[in-house]
């Protein structure tokens, strides 16, 4: 593979870079592969990646049915943290952190990331000892975490609403000063390049229509280009994991549902890390074009439409004029919508199914994008070893029978009904 | 913005309900032995149909009645509203 340097940038641009190589092929599915992920989003491409890269297993194919990184990798904020209570996520996420980290260097494709920092305001005190409690839990799993007060908030922030007479008056703050964002197409790419080039089949335009299931064990799939053998299949479709599971006659603790985001016109630098408003759920952050990126609530109702509707838009972009009012005067560039798979407790779920080969990642609710290493990590391990990693051990599906939920936000069970 | 038509208070702009979830999940039997994957099933597990669903919505900026919605999740379509002792085909 021609590695990507400034070298070869230099050396390309003497043929006006016509002759650069293909980032990945566009192959024919074959008859058999020994792993089948479903799903060219940036899970599905991440767990490839480290099937072939960390388990040696590359006759490996990814199925999508649109074209690689068109879902929700494609429309996501960009927004990368572990500032999580519970063990279960905290750790799984700073393992991930690790990861974003060496993610340029590992897959030589330059994914942006940038650790700006995260902060979540508090409006109350009680908000302010739920957030020190918070940030206990995050430094005791070896998590940066810094409590803020109103000062220190307002030295990092100034553009926000200080005034006295506001509704939600600005306490303090949670920060995580290693969050960040990254440039999402290029992590969905990135691991598509490396993936492609251990020999990996991305094969897009490609509808699995169904399974080939006998005596409780997994041979294969069947596809809209044809039928797949396949020792072992992993389903890596997000929004869409309802409807692959009825083919599989499996009713999960999942709804689908859609989450808007959108980014304002272009200015100039004015924020420099993520800012998430605590009386209510808005979150922005300034991309490296200077656009606005905004996001808050679902909808709030099941739908695969992957367009929302202005009400919802309108709620949380006046939460986001509360919190920053300079925003009022900005013109709205583009808005969008993704399909969700909200969990039931607002966890993950990474594990095997009651069918022998095959492999349920799925549940991610609004958080999908940061996971997405970590997530191809575990998820490659749980499919490789044939059981899962420590790290996803608590990602069960069956944790819904036995009672472990993992409920960060204490909110309990349709954590988008508020 | 979709527009419910309440069958109680008639053609409602979306904002003035709250969403219920799949009116399909019946509560088990009260006083009857059930098992805990009947209960999981109740709680926890939901079909999530492409396609049309039929919903809970309450009125809850009107009439304050629960209502049945039957309405496409791909399109966003509503094809039929029902008072919530309907009993729905």
């Amino acid at each position: 593979m021609q590695k990507y340097s400034i070298f070869n940038l230099v050396k390309n641009a003497f043929s006006n870079h016509q002759n650069w190589d293909l980032a990945w092929k566009d192959p024919e599915p074959k008859e058999e592969y020994d792993v089948v992920i479903i799903g060219g989003g940036g899970h599905g491409l991440a767990t490839a990646y480290y099937l072939a890269k960390e388990h040696k297993i590359t006759k490996v194919a990814i199925i999508e049915k649109g074209w690689i990184g068109g879902g929700n990798v494609g429309r996501n904020t960009t927004i990368i943290r572990s500032n999580y209570m519970y063990d279960e996520n905290g750790l799984f996420s700073e393992f991930g952190m690790d990861l974003w980290r060496k993610m340029s260097q590992d897959l030589n494709y330059n994914v942006m990331f940038s650790p700006r920092g995260i902060i979540n305001l508090a409006h109350s005190d009680a908000q302010m000892n739920a957030y020190a409690r918070r940030g206990n839990s995050m430094r005791l799993n070896g998590i940066d975490a810094v409590l803020l007060n109103r000062e220190q908030v307002k030295e990092i922030i100034p553009m926000a609403d200080f005034s006295e007479n506001v509704r939600f008056p600005i306490f303090g703050g949670l920060m995580q000063p290693s969050a960040g964002t990254a440039r999402h197409d290029a992590v969905a790419w990135g691991y598509a390049r490396q993936a492609d080039d251990m020999g990996v089949d991305i094969i897009q335009n490609c509808e699995v229509i169904g399974f080939d299931v006998s005596a409780g064990k997994i041979n294969g799939i069947r596809t809209s280009r044809g039928n797949i053998k396949a020792k072992k299949v992993g389903l890596c479709v997000a929004g869409s994991t309802n409807i692959l599971a009825e083919k599989l006659n499996m009713t999960l603790p999942i709804e689908t549902h859609l989450l808007q985001a959108c980014v304002s016109e272009p200015v100039k630098p004015v924020l420099d890390s993520v800012v998430t408003f605590g009386a209510g759920h808005f979150y922005i952050s300034q991309s490296d074009k200077g656009e606005m990126v905004m996001g808050g609530d679902l909808d709030g109702y099941n739908s695969y439409a992957q367009r929302g509707n202005l009400p919802t838009l309108q709620h949380v972009l006046t939460e986001g004029i509360a919190m920053m009012p300079f925003l009022s005067k900005l013109k709205m560039l583009r808005t969008w919508g993704g399909i969700m798979d909200m969990s039931m407790d607002g966890s993950p779920i990474i594990d095997k199914t009651h069918i022998d080969g095959l492999y349920l990642n799925c549940g991610w609710c609004y958080g999908g994008f940061k996971a997405t290493p970590a997530s191809g990590w575990t998820f490659a391990h749980t499919i490789a070893q044939d059981r899962v990693h420590e790290l996803n051990a608590g990602y069960s599906l069956n944790r819904f029978n036995t009672g472990h939920l993992i409920d960060e936000k204490g909110l309990g069970t349709k954590t988008w009904i508020s | 913005m979709l527009y419910i038509k309440c069958p109680h208070c008639g053609m409602r702009p979306q904002i003035e309900f709250s969403y219920g979830g799949d009116a399909s999940v019946k509560r088990p039997e009260l006083n009857k032995e059930i098992s805990d994957q009947e209960w999981d099933n109740f709680v926890y597990n939901r079909k999530s149909l492409r396609g049309k669903h039929l919903e809970l919505w309450q009125h809850i900026s009107g009439c304050r009645q629960w209502i049945k919605v039957e309405r496409d999740t791909a399109t966003h379509e509503i094809f039929k509203t029902f008072k919530a002792e309907e009993e729905v085909a």
